[in-house]
């Protein structure tokens, strides 16, 4: 029974740490109508960023966020301005090829440095845990939660307490009348494009603490992250965040009262099988934008 | 395919995939014409679900049915390797047309296309998931090995080559056939607009699982006859997303909703994709080879969001008109400002 109380707390601490990486994916949905499935290779992309900064530079890990985040954050403004603006119709269908294709070329890119041999972060809080109901969480969960607490709380501020914030709120209600009302839509779609990559910063630096990763992890974190914000309504932040503690809460569950390997598997299966019934997610408008 | 001209390059097409591997035999040629002739199979069966508008980015779901479908058969039943085990693939599409229901049905519940993106994706995912776990079934991650016959030498690809022609052609007749017909134009409307196809009666949910189950089947069989290529298969080498990347790519390069698109698309994929790792796999440098795709990926998108196919139709479409104004201009002086004047009037 611990063990059950265990796996909940870990699956809610490690739940915070994936919302942490989907939030950038939603938001990028409902203010620009993209699609990123780059967001997982971005993800990556910042771990291996993070992992070459201590391993070459011994620079700490969280204390490298302060030069991850903003190097993401020009990675998002660069890859926002060089394609996804050019995107003109068919914005959703198109986001998702052209943001592929930016997955690729990033993950041959990071592929050609650092081969394919799995690396991980290392630090003593990675290493250290604490014992929770039997289970020994190793520290980095805690900090990992705390700074998605602290990120996504900011990122929340940043939405609902804003000039910036109210402006990209009317987008995604209607963005054809926020540019007649005057909003620079074109600005905030940036912006809010190089916010959502530069979080990926801190999930990247968790990400590869938390596991061993390579250029190929990509394909199974975009998956997982595409699954939590669809389960949680496409554009709700609050939708990914609840939809993210919950399915890790269940897959932790399964693994412990019965085996990991099937713990994947229900990630998705739970996942589909709420959709039948609910196809617009937890949190999502019925059939919301007609696409 | 009505005019007489699109039949004789069609013939011509045909006659010239007919004598290829007798006039490049060795096994390098065959091997980057199986997977071309393959691939135009495997985006032109894609293509009719595309008909829809809705994006599958999940079909090598059907493709690793239809490869485990003949892997198991075949040697649960003891099956020797030769002609014979080419109508085992058969089957193949058929388990993979069984499966395409339910996984349709789920998926097409979502009315919104990112959605339905998302899903089909999960779905490599699980039944991937599904191979590695089910292993009294599938062996895991050790795999399945599928009898082999006893063609030797350069021979060997020739069998596979012309079973691959033979999917090709069939799965473009379909999908011309298809595109033709009162269902094809129901699912053209429904790309266009879902909502009013369904208001001028077309029967959008049967329509849209229709194309789908239609469009899983010769995936299946693709999968079967490429496992019997391969001899042997993984969870993650036949549930692959690089499968559908190199679907989705060859339609977006050729163009979708056409006929012509997925197999000029793919017999320039394939064919450069074979070669890049033939040649990158040799320096050693894996990342090369996704680099130039996505790159290649990128221009297409960017430069010609529609694919070479409408994008030439178009041009040729704009010269001939062109042509047809200056021979106007030169018999009546008049009609230049008769044609330019649209902009006044």
């Amino acid at each position: 029974m611990s063990l059950v109380l265990g796996s909940v707390v870990l699956g809610i601490l490690s739940g915070g740490i994936y919302a942490l990486m989907a939030v950038g994916l939603t938001l990028s949905f409902g203010v620009l109508e993209v699609v990123n499935i780059a967001q997982g290779m971005f993800v990556i992309a910042a771990a291996y960023l993070s992992y070459a900064l201590q391993r070459y530079w011994h620079i700490d890990p969280l204390l490298g966020l302060v030069i991850t985040i903003p190097v993401m954050f020009l990675l998002g403004l660069v890859v926002e301005w060089s394609f996804i603006r050019r995107l003109k119709q068919d914005r959703v269908m198109l986001s998702i090829l052209v943001s592929w294709a930016v997955a690729l070329i990033l993950e041959g890119v990071v592929g050609l440095i650092f081969a394919d041999d799995f690396r991980s972060i290392h630090s003593w809080y990675v290493t250290a845990t604490v014992p929770v109901f039997g289970l020994y969480v190793p520290d980095i969960y805690l900090i990992g939660f705390a700074l998605a607490v602290v990120l996504m709380g900011l990122v929340y501020l940043l939405v609902y307490r804003s000039r910036f914030g109210a402006a990209l709120r009317a987008m995604v209600q209607n963005r054809e009348a926020a540019a007649l009302l005057g909003i620079d839509v074109q600005r905030i779609s940036t912006l809010t494009f190089a916010i959502a990559t530069g979080l990926t910063a801190a999930g990247g630096m968790l990400f590869g603490a938390i596991q061993a990763f390579n250029a190929d992890s990509n394909l199974d974190l975009i998956s997982r992250l595409l699954i939590i914000v669809i389960l949680g309504g496409m554009g709700s932040m609050g939708g990914a965040l609840v939809a993210s503690v919950g399915l890790l809460v269940a897959v932790n569950i399964i693994a412990v009262t019965w085996t990991p390997n099937w713990s994947t598997f229900f990630f998705f299966g739970i996942t589909i099988l709420v959709l039948v019934f609910r196809p617009q997610g937890f949190f999502g408008a019925p059939a919301a934008r007609k696409v | 395919m009505k005019r007489p001209s699109t039949w004789l390059i069609a013939a011509v097409a045909l006659l010239a995939a007919l004598v290829y591997p007798f006039v490049f035999s060795s096994t390098e040629a065959t091997t980057i014409g199986f997977f071309a002739l393959l691939y135009v199979g495997l985006a032109a069966s894609w293509n009719i679900n595309g008909y829809t508008g809705y994006i599958s980015l999940g079909h090598s779901a059907f493709f690793g049915i239809g490869a485990y479908t003949i892997a198991l058969f075949a040697t649960r039943l003891g099956l020797q390797g030769g002609y014979g085990l080419f109508a085992v693939a058969l089957l193949g599409g058929l388990v993979a047309g069984v499966a395409a229901l339910p996984l349709g049905f789920i998926a097409l519940r979502v009315r919104t296309m990112h959605s339905f993106v998302i899903i089909t994706i999960a779905y490599v995912m699980m039944l991937q998931l599904l191979a590695y776990n089910l292993e009294s079934i599938t062996n895991g991650p050790n795999g399945l090995g599928v009898p082999q016959p006893a063609w030797s030498g350069a021979f060997f690809n020739i069998p596979f080559y012309f079973a691959a022609l033979v999917l090709a052609v069939g799965t473009v007749l379909l999908s011309a056939w298809i595109r033709g017909s009162r269902f094809g134009l129901g699912l053209m409307a429904i790309r266009d607009d879902e909502d009013k196809a369904a208001g001028v009666g077309v029967d959008t949910w049967k329509y849209k699982l229709t194309a789908y189950v239609i469009s899983a089947i010769p995936i299946g069989i693709g999968g079967a006859v490429y496992a019997y290529f391969a001899s042997y298969i993984y969870p993650q080498t036949v549930f692959d997303p690089t499968i559908d990347l190199g679907i989705v790519l060859s339609v977006f390069l050729g163009g979708t909703g056409t006929i012509l698109g997925p197999i000029v698309g793919a017999l320039i994929i394939q064919p450069a994709q074979q070669l890049l790792t033939l040649y990158t796999g040799n320096l050693g440098t894996a990342g090369w080879d996704l680099l130039l795709l996505g790159a290649l990926f990128l221009v297409v998108i960017l430069l010609m969001p529609s694919g070479i196919v409408p994008s030439l139709v178009e041009r040729a479409r704009r010269t001939s008109v062109r042509e047809a104004v200056t021979k106007a201009d030169e018999t009546t002086p008049g009609a230049q400002t008769a044609v330019g004047g649209n902009g006044t009037s």
